[in-house]
């Protein structure tokens, strides 16, 4: 246990990253998942394709090959940025593209019927989709949204590879030194559990309050 | 009664409609007047939703034109959107909003799109509420309702937004047999009213009742145009008369 305390301060570092990136690429990616979306369901064909293409390519790319890439072939091209913001863009960009297929399923649980008629009432695309079809879709979507965000949570681990220095990262620096992989990993991987918790919390708090009564 | 003296309030000229190959409305030409009641029948797959759908642009058309009151009928966009508002609409599937309650599902457009204060727009949803006979249902959710009630409702939620014109999709198809009556008196009470009406329906009843004219499509085309005494003698062409056979005996 007193190899915990000794590296608090080195493990506490390693968290804030944890959460700073975790938040700010769960932000850009609901930003972004949201836009991705609009477009998929917008009536201009060449939205709707290019926001499919996005989806395809970065649900059938693995994370850490776009990490490296991000990392180590951009600063080639000349765009260098730092590490830690680097990390953050390719999770957003990823994430999102999960969070645009959450959005999506709960699109597709508004029936159709009720678009068509509120197009025929004259609302226009952002009336429908405003009044209509996300509260309605809404409460089908946090908990598949609530999942993306702990996947995300769990992916931020990976930016360890490329040199950020999350908590895994710090973790791992705390064992080379104490040599206790059993406290120091175990309480890391508590930290992550209890971090899922909250997300998953929050998202079942969430739901409730957007549910519809029928 | 059609009111022969104004300009059509809907009119098809030379509309040409293809779903890729298929070419599910050929050159189809209607007027309906103000006031009008045209009662739209014929097989399955004749075309019948899709022309009733172009009137409102649910669906555009390839070529000719579409009028509601005179008005070319815009490409998608505010203009659209603005016409549609003066065109009602009522769905085989009624379509009323599953998170709203019955009040608010016809509340909702006129606020929204219409700009009509919220006070006023309750008190005009209740009186079409009266109207059609679910007042009761005011407070109540979409699926709290039968499906009679629904569809009174849907009726009721385009009528709020006071259009010139009403178009219906096979209104009672999706109803037990026991709600098709009270969905049909309200509909016959609004042609009495003067509405002017496009209705797709297998009804033959209700054509005879409410309709100045009956419209017959077969394979994308308008293969007669009646009187509903004139129709249903069965001096029209062999198309008609067999299909008239089979819907009449079965
Ligand atoms: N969105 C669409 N895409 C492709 N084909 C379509 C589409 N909508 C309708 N069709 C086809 O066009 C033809 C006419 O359809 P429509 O719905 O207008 O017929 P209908 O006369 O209303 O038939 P029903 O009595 O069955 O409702 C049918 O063959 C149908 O399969
Ligand atoms: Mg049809």
């Amino acid at each position: 246990m007193s190899a915990l305390v000794d590296a608090w301060p080195q493990l506490l570092a390693g968290l804030g990253t944890t959460v700073f990136v975790l938040v700010t690429s769960a932000v850009g990616a609901l930003v972004l998942g949201t836009l991705v979306t609009v477009a998929r369901v917008s009536p201009v064909p060449v939205l709707r394709a290019a926001a499919f293409g996005y989806v395809q390519v970065l649900v059938n790319v693995p994370l850490l090959a776009l990490l490296l890439l991000a990392v180590f072939a951009l600063p080639d091209a000349g765009l260098i940025a730092p590490l830690v913001t680097t990390a953050i863009i390719v999770l957003t960009v990823y994430e999102a593209a999960y969070v645009a297929e959450a959005l999506r399923s709960g699109i597709n649980t508004v029936p159709r019927g009720q678009v068509e008629a509120s197009r025929a009432l004259g609302f226009t695309l952002s009336q429908t989709l405003r009044l209509v079809v996300v509260p309605q879709a809404a409460r089908a979507v946090v908990q598949p949204l609530g999942n993306v965000l702990i996947a995300l949570l769990m992916n931020t681990a990976l930016t360890a590879t490329v040199g950020v220095v999350e908590l895994t990262s710090a973790t791992n620096k705390v064992n080379l030194v104490q040599a206790q992989p059993i406290p120091i990993f175990g309480a890391a991987g508590l930290v992550y559990m209890a971090l899922a918790l909250v997300i998953g919390l929050g998202a079942g708090r969430i739901e409730k309050r957007v549910a519809i009564r029928r | 009664m059609p009111d022969a003296d104004r300009p059509p309030m809907v009119s098809l000229r030379a509309v040409d409609k293809h779903f890729g190959d298929l070419h599910v409305l050929q050159s189809v030409d209607l007027d309906v007047a103000a006031g009008e009641v045209v009662v739209v029948i014929g097989p399955s797959g004749s075309g019948k939703s899709t022309l009733c759908r172009t009137i409102n642009r649910l669906e555009p058309v390839d070529s000719g034109q579409v009028l509601v009151d005179g008005v070319p009928v815009p490409a998608e966009g505010a203009a659209l959107a603005r016409l549609r508002a003066d065109v009602g609409m009522v769905f085989q599937s009624f379509d009323l909003f599953a998170h709203k309650t019955v009040l608010d599902n016809l509340c909702l457009a006129p606020t929204m799109v219409r700009g009509t204060p919220k006070a006023q727009a309750r008190r005009e949803a209740m009186a079409l509420l009266e109207r059609v006979g679910i007042a009761d249902k005011a407070g109540h959710f979409p699926a709290q309702l039968s499906g009679g009630q629904q569809q009174r409702a849907a009726i009721a939620r385009a009528l709020a937004m006071a259009p010139k014109v009403m178009l219906f999709d096979e209104p009672t198809s999706a109803l037990d047999p026991e709600m098709v009556a009270e969905v049909l008196a309200v509909m016959t009470s609004l042609a009495e009213d003067g509405m002017t009406m496009v209705v797709v329906t297998h009804e033959m009843g209700f054509a005879r009742r409410a309709a100045d004219r009956v419209v017959f499509m077969d394979a994308g085309r308008i293969v007669e145009v009646a009187p509903p005494e004139e129709f249903f003698a069965g001096g029209g062409s062999d198309r008609t008369r067999s299909f008239l056979s089979a819907v009449l005996t079965h």
